[in-house]
């Protein structure tokens, strides 16, 4: 496996060379930051095109086809109209607040995009307690969307902030849960450890049956996390119109549009990651051929295209299913979601205890 | 009728007998409350459904007709005829305390006729502001332009209504009232609002997420076809009917020159007669389709409200191929149809027909089927039968409550009583059960179509008419079983070549006066699973 470690450690040793150490840290971070960046806004244009044309092949449809072969320029063309398009400023609403949410649920957003592994040596921070931090951050995002309703000074947004606020509050719960189920199994919430310990198979493989329970629990409080289909109550747009960004032009409600897509990028990255062995390649033990052949497709590859067929999944229901109640959403979680995950968790423990996994 | 008559003249001496198209009773408005209620509650006559509420201007007196069904009787209908001589403080007494169906046809007769109604609890107007300045459909309205210009300010949010009470002693006196309080919390919902299916208002009085009280606010698209027909000829409104209810506008035409024909005595070519019947049945399916992409879309399953397109499109490219157009058709004319089937039009059915079952079962598969859209839909916007015989709500809404009133069974019409197929009833009283009732209506719609398709009769597609139409003095009410419930007619002439009233009695005028009843104690997101169900259609409110 081609370790992207020796890139960036070479690149710090040629920077160390004619500079003194806070200025590499200093360009390093500026570089980073700017990288970061960009693959946020590539990834955000690829999932715009991505579930526009597989929801219209969904619905029998061809999707965009005008802007550039296939449509694939279309995106950069929203993007430049969402740019240029006018800020309108409302009366009577909170200004700071106002402008403020939409650069919380941004922030948080890119702010996990930062921890995720995105191959064999490329990420940012490596903490101890990594999932825990992206877990932590996450929460964040909430309070944006939250402080958007309510400042909206809107009867829409307020009740699309109150069903969002009730639907992320619980459904972090499972999600937790879920994670803490494999994070028993790993004994580990470093994100660098968490891959390696799936070097000889993947977790769903290896935790079987708890696994994959917990497995299809993330995917489910991911959903909700991330407000999709079927559970995009906070912006339902058939009831709500557009729920708690109704009031938001140009590139603020972009950075709202945006931070859900990529927010479905992460919840999907942290699933491959937790799941399906982040960007460790397809082991089966004993195979060693098999292996070794794996072994050449890049790690990059690996990790992208796990979260793309996650992402997928996820896109698949949000187009298929209707719409599920407030009462339903809210009694589906507390009553069966997380009575099950904490069963789940026992049952992992038990599994993990008594050594019942490969 | 006889039978009628002697019972009727048992109960009220005074009242007058006129013989026409249905059996006309005048009353004097001091009777009208107490006949009303003998009307309803006599053993015998049991007229329990109010099909329509028809002001009207006759000059030296204002009035009020109303037709009667009932549903005991084998769906006998009779009218009454009511009038008051004041011109300048016009009072009826409401019967909305009977039918519950009056309380918005009345509001509609005081909106164009100034006619207060004693005993209504909400005597506001219900198409125009609040502010207009005269009652547009009288004989002596004055149209000027300066009298309401067109607004440049916002409507305000007028909470108060008044409420005409008579006491014991006869005398009635204004008593204002509110219809929110001051601290409720009252979402609007429209009139721009993708869930509404068109302009269309409510004010949902909200205790959390759970809806407390609806206030319909009607009238943003109303286009005032009542009056314009009443300076028209009668050829000439005939295209108004397929911009009401546009998802029926083949049964709307047929009822109208169904009314048109029976006033001139005229019989209608066998082959207009079967062409008008399938084309009725294939706008009805066309009409389902869309009513169960849009519930399925007001639900959240986007890709389902696509696969109802999909099906829809091609009874479109039918009617496309035969009438020209795939919205507004104008197909049907007095005495027939416009114009020949297309030479593929039979082949065209016989693809659709042979499709459909298999396209019905995939909309199950996808939607029907699914835990969600059953958790959505059952147990939720509860009409009883006895509520929906009461607001008089027909239709495939008023058969998913298991009330059988479907007008092709009950008043046969062009060649319906020689075809076979079934009712279809729902026990769920539901939106489920409305919406399933949709689903098997399109089957029995394609049964319909497959009897036909082969036995389309050689022959005229209309008959001979005059050059200029003229109706015998009289009124004639006819209705038809639109895509959506009952869908009447009343045409009054006084021998002229337009009409001197037409009155489009429509099923969805009655749908959104449930939208109260059946909303309350349910949540903001059951509101629009409700309304989709009922599926109404705004234009045909807003006529």
């Amino acid at each position: 496996m081609f370790n992207f470690g020796i890139w960036t450690s070479e690149f710090n040793k040629f920077l160390m060379g004619f500079l003194p150490e806070w200025a590499t840290v200093l360009v390093e971070c500026v570089i980073i930051a700017v990288l970061v960046l960009l693959t946020y806004t590539v990834l955000a244009l690829f999932y715009i095109l991505y579930e526009r044309k597989l929801c219209a092949w969904f619905q029998c449809r061809l999707g965009p086809m005008r802007v550039g072969k296939w449509g694939l320029l279309q995106v950069f063309a929203d993007m430049f109209k969402i740019l240029i398009k006018e800020l309108i400023s409302l009366k009577d609403t909170d200004r700071f607040l106002f402008k403020l949410a939409p650069y919380l649920v941004i922030t948080s957003s890119v702010v996990m995009l930062a921890c995720l592994p995105w191959g064999n040596g490329l990420q940012i921070i490596n903490y101890n307690i990594g999932i825990f931090f992206i877990l932590a951050v996450s929460s964040v995002g909430v309070l944006g969307i939250l402080l958007a309703g309510w400042a909206s000074n809107n009867k829409y947004t307020l009740i699309g902030a109150m069903r969002s606020g009730a639907q992320m509050i619980s459904y972090e719960i499972s999600l937790g849960l879920a994670i803490i189920t494999i994070i028993v199994f790993a004994g580990t919430m470093n994100i660098n450890e968490l891959v390696w310990a799936q070097d000889k198979a993947w977790f769903i493989f290896r935790g079987h049956i708890p696994a994959i329970i917990a497995f299809l629990i993330y995917i489910v409080a991911a959903t909700a996390e991330t407000n999709r289909g079927p559970f995009d109550l906070p912006e339902a747009e058939h009831e709500l119109t557009a729920g708690y960004h109704t009031e938001y032009s140009g590139i603020h409600f972009g950075f709202f549009y945006l931070a859900e897509y990529l927010n479905l990028f992460i919840v999907s990255g942290i699933a491959s990651l937790m799941f399906l062995g982040g960007w460790m390649p397809l082991h089966i033990p004993g195979w060693d051929g098999f292996n070794n052949v794996m072994n050449y497709i890049p790690s990059v590859v690996w990790f992208l295209g796990k979260s793309f067929f996650v992402s997928y999944v996820i896109i698949w229901f949000k187009w298929t299913f209707p719409r599920v109640r407030i009462d339903q959403m809210l009694s589906f979680e507390w009553k069966y979601l997380m009575p099950l995950s904490l069963a789940n968790l026992v049952l992992m423990a038990v599994f993990v205890a008594l050594g019942w996994h490969f | 009728m006889s039978e009628i008559k002697e019972i009727i003249s048992r109960i009220l001496p005074s009242a007058t007998f006129t013989e026409g198209d249905t059996l006309m009773v005048t009353v004097d408005e001091k009777d009208w409350h107490g006949f009303a209620k003998a009307l309803k509650e006599t053993k015998g006559l049991e007229f329990d459904v109010l099909s329509a509420v028809v002001g009207m201007d006759w000059k030296d007196s204002l009035g009020v007709v109303y037709y009667l069904t009932s549903t005991s009787r084998n769906w006998d209908v009779i009218s009454v005829k009511v009038a008051v001589a004041d011109r300048e403080n016009p009072m009826i007494h409401s019967v909305c305390d009977l039918w519950k169906v009056a309380n918005f046809q009345e509001r509609e007769v005081y909106d164009f006729y100034g006619i207060k109604f004693i005993n209504h609890p909400d005597m506001r107007r219900f198409f125009l502001r609040n502010d207009w300045k005269g009652h547009p459909l009288r004989k002596d309205y004055d149209a000027d332009p300066k009298l309401n210009p067109i607004p440049t300010e916002d409507e305000k949010n007028e909470d108060d209504t008044v409420s005409y009470v008579e006491d014991e002693n006869g005398n009635v006196k204004a008593v204002p009232g509110k219809v929110f309080e001051e601290d409720e919390y009252v979402v609007n919902i429209g009139p721009q609002h993708p869930s509404t299916h068109g302009v269309m208002r409510f004010r949902a009085s909200v205790d959390g997420e759970t809806v407390k009280k609806v206030d319909v606010v009607s009238g943003y698209i109303h286009r005032g076809i009542e009056k314009l027909s009443e300076g028209l000829t009668y050829p000439q409104i005939l295209h108004f009917t397929d911009r009401m209810d546009y998802m029926s506008a083949h049964q709307n035409r047929h009822c109208l020159c169904m009314c048109i024909e029976k006033a001139m005595g005229l019989e209608v070519p066998r082959r207009a007669q079967v062409i008008r019947v399938m084309m009725d049945e294939l706008m009805r399916i066309s009409s389902h389709l869309l009513s169960f992409g849009c519930t399925a879309m007001d639900l959240g399953a986007t890709t389902a409200f696509f696969y109802g397109f999909r099906e829809r499109e091609m009874i479109l490219d039918i009617f496309e191929k035969t009438c020209g157009a795939r919205m507004s058709m104008n197909y049907n004319v007095i005495g027939g149809v416009i114009a020949d089937l297309h030479p593929d039009f039979v082949k065209d059915v016989k693809e659709l027909i042979n499709i459909m079952p298999s396209r019905l079962k995939e909309y199950h598969k996808v939607f029907s089927g699914n835990l969600i859209a059953k958790n959505r839909l059952k147990k939720v916007g509860h009409l009883s039968k006895e509520d929906a015989i009461n607001y008089a709500i027909t239709g495939p809404s008023g058969r998913g409550s298991n009330w059988s009133c479907d007008c092709r069974k009950k008043h046969p019409y062009a060649v319906y009583s020689e075809v076979e197929f079934d009712e279809v009833l729902g026990d769920g009283c539901d939106s489920y059960s409305r919406y399933m009732v949709r689903m098997k209506e399109i089957e029995q719609s394609c049964r319909i179509l497959e009897q036909l398709v082969d036995r389309i009769p050689e022959g005229d597609i209309r008959a001979q008419v005059p050059k200029v139409i003229k109706l015998p003095v009289g009124s004639w009410y006819q209705q038809v079983e639109a895509s959506r419930g009952t869908f009447g007619v009343y045409i009054e002439s006084t021998g002229e070549k337009n009409p001197y009233r037409v009155h489009f009695q429509s099923p969805c005028f009655n749908l959104v006066g449930v939208m109260d009843l059946t909303c309350s104690g349910y949540m903001i997101a059951d509101l629009i699973t409700i309304g989709a169900a009922l599926d109404f259609v705004i234009p045909d409110i807003d006529r």
